[in-house]
């Protein structure tokens, strides 16, 4: 469970950091508001699912301290808490999907990624929120209210600029073939999600892939979108093998918690 | 007899404000009462989503998630009070893209402040402490100014400012209790962000061309310098809170006027940063002419589908 705790967080948390970028520099006033409406939502997911990892840490540390090499981590004296999860691990100690830690691009990328993300979050929350484990079925619960806002949200405007102008049109089909070689990773299982699988807490994820193409094809339907044909994907992000792009967002993100060790903020 | 009657649309215009009645978009107002407001509440407008660039500055480098996501919060209620301040500036005749325009082009001002760099985390407590403390004391009697839309909106700006201000307040109040590296932090901050604080009330009164007339139309209710003395007094004494000093060696409690003396400002710098010499004018502007450049796609396709969603609408119902 810490691993799978671990992994929701890290998935929430860059991509929240990606969107975010995008705040005081949005397309026009109302979707700076509501792209960082959205980045807040996953930032909050992301400390709920790392507090609950760094209980799970603290409670079995002889088990948990090997997962992790970095120094800074292990200079961190007593219990850790989210922002050691969050500031202290390097790159490869990080187990988000690869497509969240890709650049935000333009705004065709950043509303195909969201969609892509918020509809896996939905299939897997919605099951989650059932889990045997109460504090990943509460998050999953609370989570879960929000992503179903955030499909709802990107896939209009996945349809509006699909179904805009010729360059709207345009930039959505760039940004679905940036985009398609990075879905397949959802539904490849790493081990502690086939371990969680194994002990009934979580369903294997291959499970979700049928009904997130299905869904991802309606809306493109109604977009006039086509469905890319690809059969290989990049993966690796889950075992801590990431792009060359999450080293520079950590290395930004985390420069004030490493130069100041120990520090309240 | 039009001239007559002008006149006497100016004396009963001048009747309700005297009386406090409220003046609403559909009332006769004389014109250059009109021009005063919508220059007055675009600068404000600007100054919002201008302001979202100097504390947007630091949300990828946030020390904590606790401090990303209500920096993130901040920020976006800025975007919100710049929604109502537009809105409310349309209700006299002028559109957001006029606007936004006379910004772009260096036509509208912005509140200087923000033309100032952030340069370290405690930049962010400060410009709450400070920026958004000179900011709340120049908007809270706006509450009250005589035009009912800016005043509604300015009400619900204030109940936010002021927690701004107090999460702002204790960012640097965790850094003055921290290591000493945090302690000095804080207090370079404070020295780099006071004096331009306090130049926010704009220039002493003497030298402030609009104060009368906006006093009398009571769009304004006090003058630069009434304010500008009340936030030293209250400054001067939160600053001990923090066991920080305010940088200026002049300041000092004067119990015959019953407040604080305080040192010469640097108007020969207000004047040139105004103008266009601050350290951040070109970026500033820079970045909202590139967001709003790259955005031009996206809101050409969203306008593009809504009319032909309506399209289709008209003609499923003929």
């Amino acid at each position: 469970m810490f691993l799978l705790s671990l992994h929701l967080a890290d998935d929430a948390l860059i991509l929240g950091h990606r969107n975010s970028e995008w705040t005081g520099h949005g397309p026009n006033l109302e979707q700076d508001i509501a792209i960082s409406n959205i980045a807040l939502d996953q930032i909050g997911q992301a400390r709920n699912f790392y507090q609950y990892a760094a209980e799970l840490y603290n409670a079995n540390k002889d088990a948990y301290t090997k997962t992790f090499s970095s120094p800074a981590f292990h200079q961190v004296i007593g219990p850790i808490d989210e922002d050691d999860l969050a500031y202290l691990r390097d790159a490869k100690e990080f187990r988000n999907h690869l497509m969240v830690e890709l650049k935000k691009g333009d705004w065709a990328v950043t509303i195909t990624r969201q969609f892509f993300m918020s509809l896996y979050q939905q299939l897997l929350y919605s099951d989650l929120q059932y889990s045997a484990d109460k504090r990943l079925a509460a998050i999953s619960e609370k989570s879960l209210k929000e992503v179903h806002y955030h499909v709802r949200w990107s896939g209009e405007w996945v349809i509006r600029l699909g179904d805009g102008t010729e360059e709207s049109h345009r930039r959505m089909e760039t940004a679905i073939d940036q985009l398609w070689p990075y879905v397949g990773e959802l539904f490849i299982p790493a081990d502690f999600q086939l371990e969680a699988a194994a002990s009934g807490q979580l369903k294997n994820p291959e499970y979700y892939r049928e009904p997130w193409l299905e869904k991802t094809a309606a809306a493109f339907d109604q977009a006039g979108l086509a469905m890319p044909a690809l059969n290989w994907y990049q993966k690796g992000g889950k075992l801590g093998i990431h792009t060359e792009h999450l080293g520079y967002l950590l290395a930004e993100m985390q420069y004030l918690q490493r130069s100041h060790p120990g520090a309240q903020w | 007899m039009e001239k007559q009657a002008t006149i006497n649309l100016e004396q009963q215009f001048q009747d309700r404000v005297d009386q406090d009645i409220r003046i609403e978009p559909k009332d006769w107002m004389p014109e250059k009462y009109r021009q005063t407001l919508i220059r007055q509440i675009s600068q404000h407008a600007h100054s919002e989503i201008v302001g979202m660039l100097p504390e947007g500055n630091w949300i990828t480098r946030a020390p904590s998630l606790r401090r990303k996501a209500t920096l993130i919060a901040k920020v976006q209620d800025e975007a919100g009070h710049g929604l109502y301040l537009y809105s409310a500036a349309e209700t006299l005749g002028i559109s957001r893209a006029e606007m936004i325009d006379q910004l772009h082009t260096g036509k509208a001002k912005y509140s200087s402040i923000f033309n100032y760099p952030t340069l370290t985390w405690a930049d962010i407590g400060a410009i709450g402490w400070l920026v958004d403390g000179a900011a709340i004391m120049n908007q809270v009697p706006l509450c009250r100014t005589s035009y009912g839309p800016y005043a509604r909106a300015m009400v619900r700006i204030c109940k936010e400012e002021s927690f701004h201000q107090r999460q702002g307040f204790e960012i640097l109040l965790t850094l003055s209790r921290g290591t000493e590296a945090q302690k000095a932090m804080c207090q370079d901050a404070i020295n780099r962000w006071w004096w331009p604080s306090i130049m926010m009330f704009g220039p002493a009164d003497d030298a402030s061309p609009h104060t009368a007339q906006s006093m009398k139309w009571k769009i304004k209710r006090f003058t630069n310098d009434e304010l500008r003395q009340k936030f030293v007094d209250i400054c001067a004494e939160q600053v001990k809170i923090l066991g920080m000093q305010l940088p200026d060696s002049e300041l000092k409690w004067n119990p015959e006027t019953g407040h604080h003396d305080f040192g010469k400002i640097n108007w020969e710098e207000f004047w040139q940063v105004i103008s266009g010499n601050g350290p951040c004018n070109k970026e500033r502007i820079a970045a909202r002419v590139k967001a709003h450049e790259e955005g031009a796609w996206v809101r050409e396709a969203a306008t593009a589908f809504a009319s032909k969603q309506a399209q289709k609408q008209s003609a499923a119902v003929a």
